[in-house]
């Protein structure tokens, strides 16, 4: 094999996975089966990049002009099939008492994760949107997957419409940006985004949509208001997916495509980011402070953490890219414990979700365990020392420091005072003492539960491990920022 | 690695009581006491064994490299230059030994306050300990901004979950969160302090380090030493608290169970005065020159308001919270008058206060717990129905509003002493809060003990006892440490004096550096240090 199948392996496991299932499908539904053949085909995957590491660690891999496998896209790519693997725990026991069909599932998530994998290494704009689309699309399906409820159709037409804008919006600023510069190619683009100001027009305008439409995918204020909405009436599983994996994707191209790496950055896009980062923690808080859905409070603390992640796309330099790796790797840790907790909670698909902030009222007293373990992730996402999530955003407060951005800085400060607030008010729903009812106590480890707790420990210990020697976390956010 | 275990003794024996829950009720609370007493074992025999008098350069970054009496240093973050660096001199050894004896009476006075859980309540108890101890020897910024931030969710997760719904009053969670948000949203101001400091130690010299030995000294333009001052100030100025920060604090008391009432008010509030003496000053010696007018009239806003808003409290613990806020008024005026005779004040009223608002505390948990009230207008004639808990609850009275012979005399009077000194209006004006002093005390002690025999009391049942040995044997050891803080403080003023006196050199040596308008107010950080013995 040459070195640009053994770079691209990931994909290939990826979509064999895929292919595998489906046929699978169509011999025989069998709902554990398809989860075991995903499972087992995305671990493979992950296992497959091993042999591209050192051949990256000396050069970068092109294959053709379409796609370059880089340190940051071999990053990416392992955060996302780690995160989907942890998405993929949830899902069987969750779905297994579902009565239309629960197979599908596992296709639209395997064909998300190809988009998300073929987004980290989209070196072309082509592969960009394509990418973009296998991400976006399945996920119209997976939000609205129990059609026999109007919410679920709901958010999965909002979502599709509104996804579908956001591509089109982002596909004319390409458009633009090519009549000017002629280029499609992601690093050149890039550099043409760089030289965007006044004295170019054509080319801020198409810059100004790509952020657009890039903001809409990661949901920065104001193209946030889908978030909420959407969150809500995902299967939880989903909802983990939507708030991890397709975030994750759109903020490596983000990534590629605004942060100005060791050049200058056109001081017009940087002031759009500061000014869409400020807005996004900001509102992202305070809209969170009222919930008592506890979705939609994640769905807003997801925005405000996107935000402060927003600041290293303002800050050029490597050091930046390496607290976004830094932030991302805590952020998705936690992100998979909270929904974890909050799928094994949820009865599976009997009823709705349990979503509501009251039905977790008391839940230490009767599941210490579970409890236990969404209180270390909401002090996580809340940025509390002695876990991942502070780290995370130390890395972030340096970058700040470091570019002297005071705004962001400042911002970052007030809106974690703020969301401290929601996160204890969630916390403080667990801690409260109220006689329990019969159906609490019946959540019980075993069975299909087995692996989602598995990863629930694995995550736990993952959050305070990083939280108390953050060394690691340092050494492999430098992947993100490898050329 | 005697440094570490100091640390490492609360959290083991944290997680064994959390275990020992499954045993029995009592294992918990046995473990949890065996540990502290252990720590304090420790940290007793280093104060009898260790030289603290070689400690001469502690502050000072002109005298070369900070001596400490024992240092730990270990990797822990080489990205960014961040290690585990421990020290210990005399002001943390003092402070080190405070918090493992109040930690030991925190367990002590819990042992009947705990039903539900005791071994997750042991567990916070004694997580925060570690946390406060860490705060203490930490020499490595980062690492002091952990523990400072450890100290908080176990303290947020005893109030919520064991504290007190006060009647007509705010929630336990509310008061907890409000804890939480205040120290919280400070920290994250001194945060960023931490790390614009590190970047321009960083521009300075090219290595990034978050050592204190490192950035001592620090090079930075006067704006910038005034902004990263004031993130430090402001976070100790929550912690300690000084007024108008301080409105989290007698919510949180009057909501905390006894155990972390004692906790919080004998220990968590030093860390915020160590802070400033060990980081918030040194490093910013020029800034903190420029505020100690303002920060001295704080500390004499705070000594007034807190002992009027006292005076007029109904409820007996918020009453003693508010106490806290007037004497830690005093600890900051000595601080920031910073000669040598204020700060050897500093240092015992921190001791003495820890002792007598502990034990204040833990009376006010006693009488609560056998009237099932602290409600002042409902109690009275209770020295008729018992005869050992009033004249203890006089002695602590007493004791808080600084009669000549207990330790928070001591205390005070070196601090308006030193800081007549340097500013004499603050002293005048501070001085009133030792005659309000007496009116909160005694109207405490005239409200509940004497008078006819009414309200809670009267109504109390047969089989309304007296304290128990376990009481006795706490209250005795707490008024035999004031009495010896009171007649021969020398032994705590030795310890403190390598300490005190660098510190004061310290801030003298930034004022010659700096002879400006300041100086001529006549008032600021070691203004004159001839005042001392």
């Amino acid at each position: 094999m040459n070195e640009q199948s053994v770079a691209l392996l990931p994909l290939v496991v990826t979509t064999a996975t895929i292919v595998v299932a489906m046929l699978a499908i169509a011999i025989k539904r069998d709902h554990r089966l398809i989860a075991g053949i995903t499972i087992v085909g995305l671990n493979a995957a992950l296992l497959s990049l091993a042999p591209g590491l050192p051949i990256v660690e000396a050069h970068a891999v092109v294959v053709t002009n379409l796609m370059t496998v880089d340190g940051t896209a071999q990053f990416a790519m392992a955060l996302i099939l780690v995160t989907t693997l942890g998405v993929l725990t949830m899902c069987p026991p969750y779905f297994d008492g579902y009565g239309g069909h629960r197979e599908e599932l596992y296709l639209l998530l395997g064909v998300g994760t190809l988009g998300a994998l073929t987004l980290a290494c989209a070196s072309h704009a082509a592969t960009l949107l394509l990418g973009l689309e296998l991400l976006s699309l399945p996920m119209v399906g997976a939000v609205a997957y129990q059609i026999d409820r109007p919410r679920s159709i709901e958010g999965g037409v909002k979502y599709l419409i509104l996804s579908a804008g956001a591509s089109a919006t982002l596909l004319f600023g390409l458009a633009l940006i090519f009549a000017e510069s002629g280029a499609l190619d992601v690093g050149a683009l890039a550099g043409a985004i760089a030289g965007a100001g006044l004295g170019s027009p054509i080319v801020t305008v198409g810059a100004a949509m790509l952020l657009a439409g890039l903001a809409f995918k990661l949901s920065f204020v104001p193209f946030h208001q889908w978030t909420p909405d959407v969150y809500e009436a995902a299967p939880l599983p989903i909802t983990a997916f939507l708030s991890t994996v397709v975030k994750l994707g759109a903020f490596v191209i983000a990534l590629r495509l605004l942060h100005a790496g060791v050049g200058s950055a056109s001081p017009l896009i940087v002031t759009a980011i500061v000014v869409l980062a400020l807005a996004s923690m900001l509102v992202g808080s305070v809209l969170a402070l009222r919930q008592t859905n506890l979705k939609r409070l994640l769905a807003y603390s997801s925005i405000a953490n996107f935000g402060y992640l927003a600041v290293v796309l303002a800050v050029p330099g490597v050091e930046a890219v390496r607290a976004a790796g830094v932030y991302l790797v805590a952020y998705l840790i936690t992100s998979l414990g909270v929904f974890g907790v909050m799928t094994v909670v949820s009865s599976p698909m009997a009823r709705r979700d349990r979503e509501e902030i009251d039905e977790y009222r008391s839940l230490f007293w009767y599941r210490p365990d579970l409890a236990g373990i969404l209180i270390a992730m909401l002090l996580s996402l809340a940025g509390i020392p002695l876990t991942a999530g502070f780290v995370g955003k130390l890395a972030i407060i340096g970058a700040g420091v470091q570019a002297a951005q005071w705004w962001l800085v400042g911002g970052v400060a007030l809106a974690s005072a703020i969301g401290v607030y929601y996160y204890l008010r969630v916390i403080n729903a667990l801690l409260v003492s109220v006689d329990m009812t019969p159906d609490q106590a019946t959540v019980r480890f075993g069975g299909l539960y087995r692996a989602t707790a598995i990863m629930l420990l694995l995550v736990t210990f993952a959050t305070v491990l990083l939280g108390v020697y953050p060394q690691p976390l340092f050494a492999l956010g430098r992947y993100l920022a490898f050329p | 690695m005697t440094l570490v275990w100091l640390i490492l003794i609360p959290l083991i024996g944290g997680l064994l009581s959390w275990r020992a829950e499954r045993m029995s009720s009592a294992a918990p609370r046995v473990v949890a006491l065996a540990s502290m007493g252990l720590a304090l074992s420790i940290s007793l025999w280093l104060w009898a064994t260790q030289d603290f008098s070689v400690t001469g350069a502690g502050f000072s970054a002109a005298a070369g490299a900070p001596q400490w009496t024992m240092e730990f240093r270990a990797a822990w973050t080489p990205a960014l230059g961040a290690s585990f660096h421990l020290g210990l001199d005399g002001l943390s050894l003092l402070m080190v030994v405070l918090t493992n004896l109040l930690g030991v009476m925190a367990i002590a006075c819990s042992w009947r306050d705990i039903g539900r859980r005791p071994g997750f309540f042991h567990l916070n108890l004694l997580f925060n300990l570690a946390g406060v101890v860490g705060v203490f020897l930490a020499l490595d910024l980062l690492l002091f901004f952990f523990f400072w931030e450890t100290m908080l969710v176990p303290m947020y997760l005893m109030i919520a979950m064991w504290g007190y719904d006060a009647p007509r009053g705010k929630s336990r969670t509310d008061a907890a969160m409000k804890f939480f948000i205040y120290t919280q949203a400070s920290g994250l101001l001194m945060l960023i302090s931490i790390i614009a400091l590190a970047f321009v130690h960083y521009d300075a010299t090219g290595v990034i380090s978050f050592d204190y030995h490192d950035l001592l000294g620090t090079p930075m333009t006067n704006s910038v030493e005034w902004l990263l001052m004031l993130g430090f100030f402001i976070a100790f100025a929550v912690k300690m608290p000084i007024v108008p920060l301080h409105g989290w604090l007698p919510d949180a008391h009057t909501n905390a169970p006894v155990g972390g009432s004692v906790d919080l008010a004998g220990i968590l509030l030093k860390t915020a005065a160590y802070g400033l003496l060990r980081f918030g000053i040194p490093l910013f010696p020029h800034a903190s020159l420029d505020i100690a007018p303002l920060a001295m009239w704080l500390g004499v806003a705070g000594v007034v308001y807190g002992a009027v808003i006292a005076f007029a409290q109904t409820d007996m613990k918020r009453l003693v919270a508010y106490t806290s806020v007037s004497h830690m008024g005093f600890v900051v005026i000595g601080i920031y008058a910073g000669n040598e005779q204020a700060l050897y004040g500093v240092v015992v009223q921190m001791i003495a206060h820890g002792l007598s608002a502990g034990a204040l505390f833990i009376l006010c948990g006693e009488i609560h717990e056998r009237l099932q009230t602290r409600d002042l207008r409902n109690m009275g004639g209770l020295w008729t129905r018992l005869s050992n808990l009033p004249p203890i609850l006089l002695f602590f009275a007493l004791a808080t509003l600084g009669l000549p012979g207990l330790g928070n005399f001591v205390g005070e009077f070196l601090i308006l002493s030193g800081t007549f000194v340097v500013a004499p209006m603050v002293t005048v004006a501070a001085s009133t809060g030792l005659v309000f002093a007496v009116a909160y005390a005694l109207i405490m002690v005239q409200r509940a003990l004497h008078g006819p025999l009414q309200g809670a009391v009267a109504n109390a049942t047969p089989d309304f006892v007296d304290l128990s040995r376990r009481e006795l044997s706490m209250m005795f050891v707490l008024i035999a440490l004031l009495l010896g803080l009171g007649l021969y403080p020398q032994p705590v003023i030795d310890a403190a004096r390598a300490p005190v006196q660098a510190f004061d050199a310290h801030a003298t040596h930034a004022e010659t550096v700096r002879a400006g308008p300041v100086l001529d107010l006549g008032v600021g950080l070691g203004a004159t240090t001839g005042g001392s013995q």
